[in-house]
């Protein structure tokens, strides 16, 4: 309980650090916040004016950041110069999309990674030759050359998905998912293949599984209770450290299949400038990194009571 | 090949609960095939306690391990392991097993590494009592605290509930005597049961071992590099070099009067408290592994006693006064013991 309460206390500290950059960087652009907010356009006397009232430019820094964090709290972050419209409500839309596509790729990558490695560390053999060889090869090939692929068979050849829209309602949506979140999942898998396999097979050598084995305890106890429980715990780790990964690597995703998620959002509102939307959406990357982690060390110190203190 | 008995033996042993044979052991390397052990021949009785000891690398733990069915994968293992009449070397995996759990069971060197570590003292001490045994968890649990009271761990309830990592090694070794205590098995396998403790606590580990094991009438094969050691806890020593047994005699009498000179020199080199020595005697070279040595007697390059044709002909087995020595000068031999005893 104590150890939750200092990791929260650490997240919250995290985040201020966070918060304080992303707000921070606005002013640190060539030629102030005005001529970033304005860009190539050139604004009336009013519109500046409106500008420097929104957000705040006559204030010192550090109460506009304070103003700023305050309603950042509430969940106000403002409205997007782009889309005149709120950000949190902009975000809750898109957010919903690379939340199921992020939650998707992280079931196909936990599944089929731990699997495919837990056999190939197993099954020394044909098996663990066919695994590694296919995890090289997912590995090696770029995302948007997987998702490419993936949209000429499955969607333009067989037909089997669709290649762009969100679709209707839950199971729709998971159908229209599917190739994105395959093609976000498939590196990751790869490495996690790799990984739990690593980990399996050190297990197995171990001495203590020698020890059980002498025991006279069968083959299949020995494997689930000390060869498979102890590797699970650096394979947990590294799925935290891939789950986080993928909240970044969601963007190029989005772009191939033309989904409306963060990910593309972030990047349109960087390439437009909507300087309210790009501090949003960093934060909650980086609120939603941070959790994943407090997740992954909370697996750990149930898994291992070494860590316990 | 009918190999004599061994005067000596306890008169109450009628057959012996474990008769190895021209045991070898050998695992891959590369194209060839490196042998680890050589030939061994090892009876121990009902009861019996007897003391391997030799040098890292002369074969020993691997022959123990042999004993269970653990060799490593892919090592071919000849010759003939009758436990209770019973061939070990061709047993399937089901009657492996339920030797293991419940016949023969193994103190290993290292507790640390040995019991697993993210499973508590209590997981570790009732899990074959639960998957071999059929115990109830809670009979299970009670049974493990009367154990580690019988180890000297009294505290038990609490000693359950820990990890491996917060009990010393002294405690951990006691926990795996106590985990080897559950199954009650006819033989115990020590494998170096203190080498890896303090020195302050070896002795106690030691002590508890055997106390409990001559109590409960199970036999033990004690592994030790320790001459002063086997001598002490076990009826029998043989002594082993390169894989192969070179010695076997009662404790007593090979304590006095060891027959081969490795035997003797192994004696010698130990430092004595009486004494002071500016240089301990050594035995010259280094210790070599079965599949270094070459046709003939494996210690010659080290001997002091060697003659030429000890290099042309791998010493037969013999008896000489109740030792049985792999040795072709044993006869003709006055060796020095130990000069304390």
């Amino acid at each position: 309980m104590r150890f939750l309460l200092r990791r929260l206390a650490g997240l919250a500290v995290v985040l201020v650090v966070a918060s304080f950059l992303v707000y921070g960087l606005l002013y640190l652009v060539p030629g102030g916040p005005m001529a970033f907010l304005l860009g190539n356009r050139s604004g009336t006397p009013e519109q500046i004016a409106a500008i420097r009232e929104q957000y705040r430019l006559d204030d010192p820094f550090l109460v506009r950041y304070l103003a700023w964090l305050g309603d950042a709290v509430q969940g106000d972050f403002g409205s997007s110069l782009v889309y005149r419209q709120d950000v949190s409500a902009l975000l809750t839309a898109r957010g919903t999309t690379t939340a199921l596509l992020v939650g998707y790729a992280t079931a196909v990558i936990v599944v089929v990674g731990v699997a495919a490695g837990t056999v190939a560390g197993l099954r020394p053999g044909r098996a663990d030759a066919v695994i590694s060889t296919l995890s090289s090869a997912s590995l090696a090939v770029p995302t948007f050359v997987i998702g490419v692929l993936l949209v000429i068979v499955f969607a333009l050849g067989l037909g089997w998905f669709p290649v762009f829209g969100p679709g209707e309602g839950f199971l729709g949506r998971l159908h229209h998912l599917t190739l994105p979140a395959i093609t976000l999942s498939l590196g990751s898998a790869a490495f996690l293949a790799r990984i739990t396999r690593a980990s399996v097979r050190e297990e197995l050598g171990r001495e203590h599984v020698e020890t059980a084995r002498s025991r006279g305890l069968a083959e299949r106890h020995v494997i689930r209770r000390h060869v498979l429980r102890n590797a699970s715990i650096p394979v947990v780790t590294v799925t935290g450290l891939t789950v986080a990964g993928l909240l970044a690597g969601s963007v190029v995703v989005e772009n191939v299949f033309a989904l409306d998620g963060l990910g593309s959002l972030f990047v349109r509102a960087i390439l437009q400038r909507d300087f309210a939307v790009v501090q949003a959406v960093v934060l909650v990357l980086v609120t939603a990194f941070v959790l994943v982690n407090l997740v992954v060390d909370l697996c750990c110190k149930a898994l291992d009571p070494r860590l316990s203190r | 090949m009918k190999i004599p008995e061994v005067q000596d033996k306890p008169r109450d042993v009628r057959e012996d609960l474990l008769d190895v044979r021209g045991l070898s052991v050998a695992v891959r390397a590369g194209r060839s095939w490196r042998t680890l052990v050589d030939g061994v021949d090892l009876a121990i009785g009902g009861g019996e306690a007897v003391g391997l000891v030799g040098e890292s690398g002369s074969g020993k733990s691997m022959t123990a391990r042999a004993l269970l069915g653990l060799t490593p994968p892919g090592a071919r293992v000849t010759g003939d392991i009758a436990f209770d009449s019973d061939q070990v070397t061709t047993m399937n995996r089901r009657a492996l097993r339920e030797l293991r759990a419940r016949r023969v069971a193994m103190v290993f060197q290292d507790p640390r590494a040995h019991i697993n570590p993210v499973r508590s003292v209590g997981d570790f001490l009732t899990e074959a009592m639960i998957a071999n045994l059929g115990v109830a968890a809670a009979e299970a649990h009670a049974r493990a605290v009367r154990l580690l009271a019988d180890v000297g761990i009294p505290d038990g309830e609490r000693r359950l509930r820990q990890y491996p990592h917060e009990l010393s090694g002294g405690l951990l070794q006691r926990v795996m005597i106590a985990s080897v205590l559950a199954v009650e098995p006819d033989l115990v396998l020590a494998d170096e049961p203190t080498t890896a403790l303090d020195v302050t606590t070896q002795s106690e580990v030691m002590a508890i071992l055997d106390e409990l094991r001559r109590e409960r009438g199970m036999a033990m094969l004690l592994i030790t590099h320790d001459l002063a050691l086997a001598a002490a806890t076990c009826d029998r020593i043989s002594v082993m070099y390169a894989g192969r047994i070179v010695e076997t005699q009662p404790s007593t009498t090979l304590t006095a009067t060891p027959r081969h000179p490795y035997t003797s020199g192994l004696m010698l080199s130990r430092p004595s408290i009486d004494t002071v020595a500016d240089r301990l005697p050594v035995i010259p070279g280094r210790p070599v592994a079965a599949f270094e040595s070459g046709e003939g007697c494996a210690f010659e390059p080290r001997c002091g006693h060697a003659k030429p044709h000890c290099r042309d002909l791998r010493p037969p087995v013999q008896d000489v006064e109740g030792a049985r020595v792999a040795c072709v000068r044993a006869g003709e031999l006055t060796l020095r013991g130990d000069v304390d005893v």
